[in-house]
């Protein structure tokens, strides 16, 4: 199957563009990979991946342990180049741009690591105000901002902890807060909750909710637990209540029940639900297997797919 | 044709590994090419600078004191006997201030500086990039390149110049001591001849190696860190490689370095 690859504005330069010039445009897709192919040495890891994630969409991509889905992270991130093929980020095609621009155009977008990969030597304070500090932000700003941020993920007594002093779990919210600081429009999550108990995994589900429902992000995650899509999927988080709220009490499954809220606050005008569709996209031996609203993995017929579920049980 | 197979592999083998190296050397050169780029434009991350320099120059103090002591008194224990046979123990003052300031400063304190700071470099940042807080300096939208090896280049070209000439008067010192002791050479004979022994070339070719030393130190340290594969155990690799390589590469340098110094100033 061929995709039409929508062309580049090229009048978009991001060497000559300030971070908040980058802004996302809703109905336009944010991430789109197109037939993309990645190998090392001998194997072909990724072959011919195309996908797109719409804006304020949460895209999970489920697969096994080397089936690439950090690759893909990294490929949307342009921390490396695909082989062939196309990855386009808000319009801009980061597998033909060079390091200098990509590491301005990165300041667009947030990266959680698999491990939190935070700075071994710096504070948490340090860790979270990094980014700012390298926009030569005012200090005031930057210690509300951080605060700011590490009020969000719970993490506001840690200011003055090392990640050695971390337990895994707070150091994957310390990254949130890291990725999250300077609002960007797009986040990827790599594997947020590997290594983590369920308990401190359904924090961190709780706070990319979070993330996605107060902050409107557009949001990319890579996963081996079923269970992270189906927390998106199924949950959102109720600004005016501080929780989290189960989706689908009216009969309709959570994302049908998004679906017609976000028609009917557009045809009544009124302010939207913050909440948006969340998509499982299902790697498979370098190609995706499935791609579908979270709701249509749980009635699959297919054996791989149940069997995947059943890992989950 | 099992003979003629046996050679093709060997020969294949042969051109895997020449290949390899060249496309390290390449890479090197690239990567130092692009950190020297980096200094003519901003950002600058001076506190960083400031920070290497204190873990490179005051940090290997203790050791440049200690080798040079010892190294200049081994001198003056070496040369004594044969400067006693011909009565000339008063040259004693310049064989020593000779040696250390053309070679033996510059040489051993960048065998030092290396065996201390290029292993130190290599295993820091070969820890960030397996830990993937490489990537994530990247993802932040900063430069590794400039935040990471730049100030680390930086100290190191500064700071070996100048832990050299603490190397060369402390070795005097030692030498002196020595001199002293065993000879019964006054200060005044020492210390003058010593001084007066030397020419601005010798000067000159003091000052320059340790520069170059300290730039393939940096440079192969950041290189060797930067380009780890293989989690801890590529870093323990990486750690052990950069001293050697930055070792072998420093005297190689000072091979060529004094032919062409002492063409210069002769």
């Amino acid at each position: 199957m061929t995709r039409d690859v929508p062309p580049l504005d090229s009048s978009r330069n991001v060497a000559n563009t300030s971070r908040h010039e980058i802004q996302s445009v809703p109905g336009e897709a944010l991430i789109s990979l197109h037939d993309v192919h990645v190998g090392f040495e001998d194997r072909e890891v990724l072959q011919g991946i195309s996908f797109d994630v719409a804006h304020g969409e949460t895209k999970v991509l489920l697969g096994e342990t080397g089936t690439g889905k950090t690759l893909i992270m990294k490929l949307a991130a342009g921390l490396i180049q695909p082989d062939s093929g196309r990855v386009l980020v808000m319009g801009h095609d980061v597998s033909e741009m060079p390091e200098k621009e990509l590491l301005h155009f990165r300041r667009s977008i947030g990266f959680v690591f698999q491990e939190g990969a935070l700075f071994d030597s710096m504070t948490v304070s340090d860790n979270v105000s990094f980014r700012l500090r390298e926009e030569a932000m005012d200090e005031t700003e930057i210690e509300e901002r951080v605060r700011e941020a590490l009020r969000f993920v719970e993490m506001e007594h840690a200011l003055e902890k090392f990640p050695a002093d971390l337990s895994g779990g707070m150091r994957r919210r310390v990254s949130i807060a890291r990725a999250l600081v300077d609002r960007p429009p797009v986040v990827l999550y790599d594997s947020p909750t590997a290594g983590l108990d369920p308990v401190t995994s359904q924090t961190i589900i709780t706070l990319i909710l979070r993330g996605r429902d107060l902050q409107d992000v557009t949001a990319l995650l890579a996963t081996h637990r079923v269970q992270d899509a189906f927390g998106l999927a199924n949950f959102r988080f109720d600004k005016a209540s501080g929780h989290v709220v189960a989706l689908g009490g009216n009969g309709k499954s959570g994302l049908a029940q998004s679906l017609a809220e976000r028609e009917e606050a557009a045809d009544g005008g009124r302010e939207r639900n913050p909440t948006q569709p969340t998509n499982v996209l299902v790697l498979r031996d370098g190609k995706i297997y499935f791609e579908a609203p979270a709701d249509e993995l749980l009635g699959t017929k297919d054996e791989y797919l149940k069997k995947f579920l059943a890992s989950a049980e | 044709m099992p003979e003629a197979s046996a050679t093709s592999s060997l020969t294949a083998v042969l051109g895997d590994v020449l290949k390899r190296q060249v496309a390290a050397v390449q890479d090197y050169t690239l990567l130092t090419v692009q950190a020297m780029r980096c200094m003519f434009s901003p950002p600058y991350y001076w506190l960083d600078t400031l920070e290497q320099m204190d873990i490179v120059g005051v940090g290997s103090l203790p050791i440049i004191i200690v080798a040079g002591l010892s190294i200049g008194g081994v001198l003056v224990l070496q040369t004594a006997a044969q400067f006693q046979r011909f009565g000339e123990t008063a040259l004693t003052g310049d064989a020593v201030s000779l040696a250390l300031v053309r070679e033996l400063g510059p040489a051993v304190t960048a065998l030092l500086v290396s065996g201390r700071n290029a292993s130190g470099m290599a295993s820091e940042l070969g820890s960030m990039v397996v830990t993937e807080q490489v990537d994530a300096m990247r993802a932040l939208g900063t430069d590794p390149i400039r935040k990471l090896m730049m100030p680390r280049v930086i100290a190191t070209v500064l700071m070996v110049p100048l832990l050299t000439v603490v190397f060369d008067f402390v070795g005097l010192c030692g030498g002196f001591l020595v001199a002293y002791s065993t000879l019964r050479l006054g200060a005044v004979q020492f210390w003058t001849r010593a001084i007066n022994s030397l020419d601005i070339g010798d000067v000159v070719q003091g000052l320059t190696k340790p520069v170059v030393f300290g730039l393939i130190i940096a440079t192969v340290g950041c290189y060797c860190g930067l380009r780890v594969r293989g989690g801890t155990q590529g870093v323990g690799r990486a750690t052990t490689t950069a001293v050697v390589i930055s070792s072998v590469c420093a005297l190689v340098a000072d091979f060529f370095l004094s032919r062409l110094l002492l063409y210069l100033f002769q």
